[in-house]
């Protein structure tokens, strides 16, 4: 059944130190985490993915700072240009000019053999726009409200769950009763409400968004402050003299920084959905404006005859989410304290070797290993 | 316990209150709903605007219109809703919006729920039960991948990709030989993982397992069942006799032979007494008739166990009746499958056999036949349903798997183990009961979740539900709709939590003492 091997068990009694205590010993809590962190290849893959996405998208087509996303005719009234600072990336086409249609009904232009990306890889629109150009820019702007919504519904949550876990009584019941307010209230209708107030500029619905998904957050460090409020090093500081603010910031505080970063990262993979549901809706990011929800909602009727314009944006919302995800996965690990040794390496590639193994009779996955 | 419960549920009402006052203020400051009439030249735009203004009463704060629309709410409790007209929708009264809408999302809710609870959760567990197994760790990649996948894009992918490609394989059923080796080989894998043990159990249940579903669509495939499906005896004994056995492989085992007597004969109750409830389901063309025989058969299954059960009588007559229970499944898909062809001829000839818009056809509507309009639902909610339980399902597989880990680490666990118990007893009794206590949380915490996913998967498929409600309203600010949709929501996850409140009080014996 459940394999339970007490051989590691066994092995430390008599001694001072486990096997797992031999592996960290004269380690640094930070070195510890960064080791376990790195020995999970899912995440260490998708941190790459992710940077090379990151870099893809704004690199490419380049980016626009501050400004509305409007298109004013320029002075000579021979193109469009965009309101807000350009600054512009490698890539020759932009998310907003027609071209004209290189291969029937603006087919990719993409092909493996011989290989070349030609103009437009991932095919035009039928206005002729370049749809690798949009999708680009969708992935600018969604990953830009994924960032910003982690950090204000980090710093919020942080905050109001310290201060509800710190002082209790009336300030928790005030702080856990508007938490509740918010919950009970499906996250997807209160985007939608206030995405409809702000009228579809992504920075706003970022900041929005933010106001309203920090809840989870809160509840988990309020968890966690309650507990290590009753330490001894709590109570020690405070004998030494130590303000509340003191305590904290810089006693408690530290302590859950493991249970942020992984919550703040599997947010961050529950907002990149949000705001693409929000924007297919038509509550969130909306044109002049792209974001990837909002590009295949604009383009779901054209299924049949344009699919391409519906296949890359939805996977590149699928690879964000997925790799955001796997970090999570791998930052749990490595801030688990109950985490022991990891039997294999949990990586994609061996879960794949693992498959088969699991038919060869005497090399179960499994075999020799311990539980948490 | 039930201070418990109607404690909880006052806190949620109270918060529930605090929550639409908010949604009703942010709404109706979401947007101007006479923007339209504003910017219009029309020369009756005025009175328009006059007429409107008056009607919703614009001219006064939202914070008081709130109160005019709560007194409306507050009117149900003495049989006299008033919950507002909706003005994007002709002026007609929001309860009948409500009243039109209501059916068919609950039905996709609730489906998509319980399903994805009784799926999530059995794979979570085999997949705790065989740690570290290549089935754990396929299964555990996927759950990865199904929690990333956005809903809408899964829903489009499905009504574009799968119900076209479904209806043209009904068009000409012929099962390729590739597909149905690939369907036995995965099946095999699954069972032999599940069953676990040593290399010669794991490749006899690899070959019968794999090999048993192989040659049951090579049989579909050769008596064209496909063309038009049918269940009949065959399928009825079939079907029993699986549940049966599955039922009983879980609950108290094969060893128990008064068990095995007791759902051998419910089993074949179900099988001869088809042909009787047949008149019963023609006769009494009525839903409420499968809650009749719904009675009838778990009646019958604990009478069997009462008589039969001897020492064990507990047990045995509530493994016999969750038998008799399950077996009306059988008895009504067989109800529907009948009309099939009926169904076939009366669908609109550019439709396929799988729906993929609105939630019923209107000239089956039509119809005063039950279990025809049943079937006409079912192909209609069979698609929706699966993009919506495929969110859910990631998150019940995860909570199942690291809830059922958890448990079985325990000393208890370990006592039970050491005082000679079964695996099954083990698992099923000790282990499961308290694995379950995080689920029942994480139901109440779902609902949220599979409601905004509602709101999307109706979006794709063009359904006049509860979602067009919010969409339509929020879009034209119509708050007295969003208002009418949250309320019902609102009742919805009130509801969620008091069946999550029950479930742990009945799983957890601290909640019921105190």
């Amino acid at each position: 059944m459940t394999d339970k091997n007490p051989v590691a068990d066994e092995q430390s009694v008599g001694q001072e130190l486990s096997i797992e205590q031999r592996a960290t010993v004269g380690l640094s809590q930070g070195a510890i985490v960064r080791r376990r962190f790195l020995h999970h290849r899912g995440a260490v893959i998708s941190v790459f993915v992710l940077l090379f996405l990151v870099l893809l998208a704004f690199t490419s087509v380049g980016t626009v700072l501050g400004g509305t996303g409007k298109l004013t005719p320029d002075p000579t009234g021979t193109r469009l240009i965009v309101d807000g600072f350009r600054i512009p990336g490698w890539w020759g086409a932009t998310w907003w000019e027609r071209y004209d249609i290189v291969l029937p009904g603006g087919a990719p232009t993409f092909t493996w053999w011989p290989f070349s990306f030609g103009e437009h890889p991932f095919g035009q629109d039928n206005t002729g726009k370049d749809v690798f150009a949009r999708v680009m820019r969708g992935m600018q702007q969604s990953l830009n409200v994924v960032f910003i919504v982690g950090i204000i519904s980090t710093v919020i949550g942080v905050v109001l769950g310290a201060l509800a876990g710190y002082y209790r009584g009336w300030v928790d019941q005030l702080i856990m009763r508007l938490t509740d307010v918010i919950i009970i209230v499906p996250l997807l209708i209160l985007g939608a409400v206030l995405g409809q107030t702000i009228g579809g500029d992504a920075f706003l619905l970022a900041v929005m968004i933010g106001l309203i998904a920090w809840t989870g957050m809160a509840r988990l460090v309020r968890a966690e402050f309650l507990s290590l409020r009753e330490r001894e090093f709590v109570d020690a500081a405070r004998v030494a003299g130590a303000s509340d603010f003191r305590i904290i910031f810089r006693h408690i505080l530290p302590n859950t920084v493991g249970v942020i970063v992984v919550s703040a990262t599997l947010l961050m993979s529950a907002v990149i959905l949000l705001e693409t549901s929000l924007s297919f809706l038509g509550f969130g990011i909306t044109d002049p404006d792209i974001s990837l929800g909002q590009i295949i909602s604009q383009y779901n009727e054209a299924f049949k005859t344009r699919p391409w314009l519906f296949w890359w944006p939805g996977l590149f919302i699928v690879v964000i989410a997925l790799c955001i995800n796997f970090i999570g996965d791998g930052l749990r690990d490595a801030f688990d304290p109950r985490q022991k040794r990891v039997p294999r390496q949990r990586g994609l590639g061996s879960e794949i070797g693992n498959f088969f193994k699991a038919y060869i009779p005497g090399t179960r996955p499994g075999d020799g290993t311990v539980n948490k | 316990m039930l201070t418990f419960v109607a404690r909880r549920l006052v806190a949620t009402l109270l918060v529930l209150l605090v929550a639409s006052f908010i949604v009703y203020v942010l709404t109706a400051n979401s947007g101007d709903p006479l923007r339209e009439l504003r910017g219009s030249r029309d020369p009756s735009a005025q009175d328009q605007i006059a007429y409107l203004s008056g009607l919703l009463n614009l001219d006064q704060p939202p914070v008081l219109r709130y109160f005019s629309w709560l007194g409306g709410v507050g009117a149900c409790f003495i049989g006299q809703c008033d919950l507002g007209i909706s003005v994007a929708r002709g002026e007609q009264p929001v309860i009948e919006a409500i009243g039109g809408a209501l059916g068919s999302t609950l039905q996709l809710v609730l489906a998509a729920t319980i399903l994805a609870i009784v799926i999530g959760v059995a794979i979570g567990m085999t997949t705790a039960l065989r740690q570290y197994s290549g089935y754990d760790y396929v299964v555990t990649f996927l759950t990865f991948v199904f929690y990333s996948l956005p809903i809408f894009w899964v829903a489009v992918l499905l009504k574009e990709f799968g119900a076209i490609q479904f209806n043209s394989f009904l068009g000409n059923p012929v099962i390729p030989w590739w597909s149905i080796l690939v369907i036995g080989i995965v099946m095999g894998f699954i069972a032999s993982s599940v069953v676990g043990g040593e290399l010669r159990t794991r490749v006899i249940s690899f070959v019968s397992v794999g090999g048993g579903v192989a040659a049951l669509l090579i049989l579909l495939d050769v008596t064209r069942w496909f063309e038009s499906p049918s269940i009949g005896y065959v399928g009825i004994a079939l079907m029993s006799v699986a549940t049966g056995a599955v039922v009983l492989f879980t609950s108290t085992g094969f060893h128990n032979r008064r068990a095995l007597l007791a759902v051998g004969i419910v089993v074949v109750l179900t099988i001869a007494l088809s042909w009787p409830f047949q008149f019963l389901f023609y006769y009494v063309n009525n839903p409420w008739t499968v809650v009749l025989v719904l009675a009838i058969m778990v009646g019958l299954g604990l009478l069997v166990g009462f008589f039969v059960g001897g020492d064990g009588k507990a047990v045995v007559a509530r493994t016999a009746a969750i038998v008799g229970g399950l077996g009306v499944i059988p008895l009504v898909l067989d109800q529907m499958f009948i009309r099939w062809d009926e169904y076939v001829a009366r669908i609109p000839l550019s439709n396929g056999v799988i729906a993929t818009i609105g939630a019923s056809t209107p000239a089956i509507r039509r119809v005063d036949d039950t279990w025809l309009n049943m079937l006409d639902s079912l192909t209609h909610m069979l698609l929706p349903t699966i993009a919506l339980m495929i969110i859910s399902l990631a998150a019940y597989t995860r909570y199942a798997r690291a809830s059922l880990l958890d448990v079985m680490n325990q000393d208890y666990v370990r006592t039970a183990r050491a005082k000679g118990l079964g695996e099954r007893t083990v698992v099923m009794r000790h282990a499961f009961r308290n694995a379950m206590i995080p689920i029942a949380t994480i139901i109440a915490l779902d609902f949220g979740a599979v409601i905004g996913g509602a709101v999307i998967t109706e979006r794709v498929f063009a359904w006049q539900a509860m979602g067009s409600l919010f969409n339509e309203g929020l879009h034209r600010i119509d708050v007295n709709l969003v208002m009418g949709f949250f309320l019902v929501t609102g009742i919805l996850a009130v509801i969620f939590n008091v069946i999550a409140d029950l479930l742990y009080s009945a799983l957890d014996p601290r909640i019921r003492v105190s």
